[in-house]
């Protein structure tokens, strides 16, 4: 079973056109978790892809223009923490510093979080609320699917055989954003339970994405739409009774599990109190700002 | 243009010198080859899922786990474990100085990664020394002493400037 390191890719097209039992290799911090304790297991006619090899899938483009930032899939996470992509996609930011350790951000990438789909993922979790779209290309052309569609259940997406995730494109939204996770430290913790929060005082749009509170990371669609038409963009403030019936939204569309790491009831309630001070906070901040 | 690599023969650089593996299993962790094939027992192993540090190693100046790290795929980088740093750094002095070493088995790692965040950062505080460290398990220590015998490297890296 030999290792395949495309350096292009068109190279990496080619591959996966030509190959059906193939394995990605990103950033190997799921990956070889897996292998390392058998739940994955590597057959002598499987063929590893090295995207590492890829250069082009860690370019990052910000094009202020069309308002969207272009993350390519193998950008890691110590590359999202500060500089020009803090500025442009903070809630993302902030999910990154979250990751893992030092250790495992200089080795994780966004497009190994996207392909995982985990309902903690962290990055998905922001992208979700930052409306984002995975950019799928293989030997037959490319296609665009919303983040929040990607993922269909806990390690299961829509990805096809001969696809690889190219690029993340992330829409580049003004105003204020959060993203915050519970865990049992502040170190090296899949969350308990997180949430991610887009205020968009010029667009007048609000939209929430929770995590580890149902099979995927989730887009809590119509708290978001009942956040939107609630909050007085005015003077950036919503009344205490529609805060509370937003937390109450959020809460219903959570769909969580008891497991080693918390119960549905307090994943439930935590979810719900990590919104309510997002938003609380966000417009606390956009007021201060003008 | 792509090229392939064997997955159970190959060669690794390893502190600057190259070590040819033979008959490495399928899917094998750089961890375990450094320990097994290469003979390098510095690096540890013990959760062998990236929680630990123990293991931690750079990959082409990088810090990582190297039980996260499929051997077989890093035949073109640089990889620099626990006995490339010679055994008197400043930051390994400082540990022993300051009692930051019990049972020693944490040691390499929390050395590899304080040596790559004094790189990275001349001048961190309390809180990016905590941040840097955070993906490094001590059981023994209580890690005051360890945050005792950065803060004496970062010192010491200071005066030897001024
Ligand atoms: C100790 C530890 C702590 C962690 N903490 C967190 C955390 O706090 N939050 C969090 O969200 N995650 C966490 N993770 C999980 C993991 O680090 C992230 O999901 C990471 O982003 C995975 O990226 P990778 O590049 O390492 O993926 P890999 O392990 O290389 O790949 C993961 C999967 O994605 C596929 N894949 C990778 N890239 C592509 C692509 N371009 N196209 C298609 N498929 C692809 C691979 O085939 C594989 O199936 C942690 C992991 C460890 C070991
Ligand atoms: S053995 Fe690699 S992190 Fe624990
Ligand atoms: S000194 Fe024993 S684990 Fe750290």
């Amino acid at each position: 079973m030999p290792i395949a390191h495309p350096d292009s890719i068109e190279d990496l097209k080619e591959i996966l056109r030509a190959d059906t039992s193939i394995v990605l290799l990103a950033g190997g911090t799921d990956f070889m978790v897996g292998l390392n304790h058998g739940s994955t297991r590597l057959e002598s006619d499987h063929l590893i892809v090295d995207l590492r090899s890829v250069a082009e899938l860690s370019t990052v483009e910000l094009d202020y223009r069309s308002k969207m930032l272009r993350l390519g899939a193998g950008v890691r996470w110590n590359d999202l923490l500060s500089g020009p992509i803090e500025d442009a996609a903070p809630c993302l930011s902030q999910s990154a510093r979250t990751v893992g350790s030092h250790q495992i951000r200089t080795a994780g990438t966004i497009g190994g979080n996207v392909a995982t789909a985990s309902p903690a993922g962290d990055g998905v979790c922001a992208l979700v609320a930052l409306d984002a779209s995975v950019v799928l290309t293989s030997h037959r052309g490319q296609r665009n699917v919303a983040v929040r569609d990607f993922a269909t259940g806990p390690k299961t997406t829509v990805i096809e055989k001969d696809e690889f995730i190219e690029r993340i494109d992330v829409p580049i939204v003004n105003g204020w954003q959060g993203y915050s996770k519970i865990g049992t430290r502040n170190a090296m913790v899949i969350s308990v339970a997180g949430a991610a929060v887009v205020l968009s005082p010029d667009s007048q749009i609000c939209r929430i994405a929770l995590g580890s509170v149902g099979p995927t990371i989730i887009a809590a669609d119509s708290a978001s739409s009942f956040a939107t038409t609630a909050i007085d963009w005015n003077t950036s403030s919503v009344s205490t009774d529609d805060l509370d019936q937003v937390v109450q939204l959020v809460r219903e569309s959570a769909s969580p599990i008891n497991d080693h790491r918390s119960t549905a009831s307090y994943r439930t309630h935590a979810v719900g109190v990590l919104v309510k001070r997002l938003i609380e906070q966000g417009l606390r901040s956009i007021k201060e700002s003008v | 243009m792509t090229y392939t690599s064997d997955e159970k023969h190959f060669e690794l650089t390893v502190n600057g010198s190259k070590h040819q593996v033979k008959d490495s299993f399928l899917g094998a962790s750089l961890l375990s080859v450094l320990r097994d094939h290469i003979g390098m027992t510095g690096s540890k192993g013990a959760c062998e899922e990236g929680e630990c540090g123990s293991c931690s190693v750079l990959l082409d100046g990088n810090l990582v786990c190297s039980c996260l790290v499929l051997a077989a795929s890093v035949t073109q980088s640089s990889i620099v474990t626990i006995e490339g740093l010679g055994g008197a750094t400043d930051v390994q002095q400082a540990f022993v100085e300051c009692g930051a070493i019990q049972c020693g088995f944490c040691s390499p790692g929390l050395v590899m990664a304080a040596t790559n965040l004094l790189d990275r950062n001349p001048d961190p505080d309390v809180d990016d020394v905590r941040e840097a460290l955070a993906g490094n398990l001590c059981r023994c220590t209580g890690y005051g002493r360890i945050l005792d015998a950065v803060q004496v490297a970062v010192d010491g890296r200071k005066r030897n400037k001024l």
